[in-house]
């Protein structure tokens, strides 16, 4: 258990009446269990509603458990002793780039955390360099941020969370925001970060395809996981994800139809370039 | 509506000595200099500030059209003051209309103040032409540091001043889409009478506060996630450092007061 850099036990989460616009108290967590393995890729799927953005607020103590516990590299995230500690193990990055950038300068953005956290002047260049080239936006550091696209403002605003050098980093629909070319952008800093500098990354989303090229996929629905597991074998329960709501993805819709129309087809055939085969050994 | 075209914080990026200089200097310099302004009595006083301001305006290469342009709003106020002076100040009269007169002192008072309130204008302008407003409010936040120790929020109103100056391209934008969005569905901005015009701006400053608030709660929630927990041992990726050459400029500032206190002995 030790290598679990974010754990929750039973994790519940009830918002109470009043709060956040709510007329009445509503169960949002109910009973979430969930061991995030350091250094792995894991995306977070689920509809809106599901749950999965107060999940992510639970893992570096922005919301506190109503009942059960999260542990941050076995800190219990209640310990308010321990908060800052806790909020530089697992950074966070939301849906809404503009409003997480605090300067007016690219780089004295990135340099928002260190700077809070004491790191020594000397370190904190090299520190805030290193994050800017880390996502690609080393060239724009001394931008003024709302003259940046989309894309690139969200990844200067990764770049302020890997500043922080934390061990795992929870993104919060990163792209939803962002067009096409943002998107890529984005997604490919994050598997970057994931692959070379070895930062556990969590990834809330709603797009099918970006769930898919995570490690493992963990589905919510009401407030709890429905499935968890690598994205090959989640995906293969079609008419559970339907049934809460989500889709497939495209290859996945097209093999399970075939298969429904009784060809002999794997389901498990993710990519574009997998399912093409597929279908090419099927016609053979 | 160009909204975007609005250049706030009127920074004219550039790097002239002026621009390089410490922006704590350039502060002290600027009150060193409304000192020597208000203490200034008669037209030798006036000349040397003139000459002074006029080669720091150089110094800058801000240029006299962006400095003219800057006067605009102000002419107003300017003209007022002159006008008041002009009529008010009791004295030898030199001219009478009905219950208007004007003296000779009254014509010497406005002509001072005219040149007062310009010079004023004229060398703010220049601080904030060639200080970004980030270096304006660490500067700020620097000079007012002692002010802590007697429970000034020095650290905060910084960073309420800098956030602002942040986010005032971001609502401006949004603004514009508000805009935009009210238009399409019928609403007028730009027609009728003063109170029609007001009444037809609720419908874009509503959205605008909503938006506003809740883009605050979510920078907050982004601020503490990336440990933000106020001032206390805080360091600085930028840091400003007094140089020989702000030295000098600030002995030549004292310099330039001590001379306008002496002129003001002889009655210059």
């Amino acid at each position: 258990m030790d290598q679990a850099i974010i754990q929750t036990k039973n994790l519940q989460f009830t918002y109470s009446a009043g709060q956040e616009g709510q007329e009445e108290s509503r169960c949002v967590l109910n009973g979430v269990d969930l061991d995030i393995e350091a250094g792995s890729f894991v995306a977070i799927l689920g509809h809106n509603g599901s749950g999965k953005s107060t999940l992510a607020k639970h893992m570096n103590a922005i919301l506190l458990p109503s009942g059960g516990a999260v542990y941050v590299n076995g800190m219990d995230s209640a310990d308010a002793v321990r908060l800052l500690d806790i909020r530089r193990t697992v950074g966070m990055v939301f849906q809404n780039p503009d409003n997480q950038i605090v300067a007016n300068v690219v780089e004295e953005d990135v340099a928002f955390a260190p700077e809070n956290l004491g790191v020594p002047q000397e370190q904190l260049r090299r520190r805030v360099d290193d994050a800017l080239k880390a996502v690609g936006m080393y060239q724009f550091r001394e931008h003024a941020p709302h003259l940046l696209s989309g894309g690139q403002k969200q990844r200067v605003a990764i770049a302020g969370v890997i500043a922080m050098a934390p061990r795992c980093i929870v993104l919060d629909e990163p792209t939803a925001m962002l067009d096409p070319v943002g998107r890529r952008e984005v997604l490919s800093a994050i598997q970057d970060l994931n692959r070379t500098s070895g930062v556990t990354v969590v990834l809330i989303t709603h797009h099918m395809d970006e769930a898919a090229q995570a490690g493992r996929l963990v589905v919510m629905s009401k407030g709890k996981v429905i499935a968890d597991g690598p994205p090959k074998e989640v995906f293969q329960q079609v008419e559970q994800l339907r049934s809460v709501g989500l889709t497939v993805p495209e290859t996945t819709a097209l093999l399970w139809e075939l298969r429904q129309a009784g060809l002999d087809v794997p389901l498990d055939a993710l990519s574009d370039a997998d399912c093409a085969q597929a279908l090419y050994r099927l016609l053979a | 509506m160009a909204l975007r075209d609005i250049t706030l914080g009127q920074y004219f990026p550039g790097r002239t000595i002026l621009h390089r200089m410490d922006p704590r200097t350039k502060l002290l310099l600027t009150i060193l200099y409304i000192t020597a302004l208000f203490l200034a009595r008669w037209v030798v006083s006036y000349a040397v500030l003139i000459v002074v301001l006029a080669v720091m305006a150089a110094v800058s290469k801000v240029g006299l059209k962006a400095i003219v342009r800057g006067m605009k709003p102000v002419v107003v106020i300017i003209l007022i003051t002159a006008l008041l002076n002009l009529f008010y100040t009791p004295g030898r009269e030199i001219w009478r209309w009905g219950f208007l007169h004007i003296t000779a002192e009254g014509v010497q008072t406005a002509i001072f103040m005219v040149f007062r309130i310009l010079l004023l204008i004229t060398c703010t302008f220049l601080l904030t032409y060639t200080t970004s407003p980030i270096l304006l409010t660490d500067g700020l936040e620097r000079l007012l540091g002692p002010l802590k120790k007697i429970r000034v929020p020095v650290h905060e109103l910084a960073m309420i001043m800098s956030i602002a100056l942040r986010f005032i391209p971001t609502l401006i934008e949004e603004t514009d889409k508000i805009m935009s969005a009210q238009t399409a569905r019928g609403a007028d901005f730009d027609s009728g009478n003063l109170i029609q015009r007001a009444k037809a701006l609720i419908p874009l400053l509503v959205p605008l506060f909503i938006s506003a608030f809740r883009r605050a709660d979510e920078l907050a929630v982004a601020m503490e996630c990336r440990c933000y927990h106020g001032g206390e041992g805080r360091t600085r990726l930028r840091v400003l450092k007094f140089q020989f050459f702000d030295c000098l400029a600030l002995f030549l500032g004292a310099a330039l007061v001590a001379l306008i206190v002496a002129l003001r002995r002889f009655g210059l």
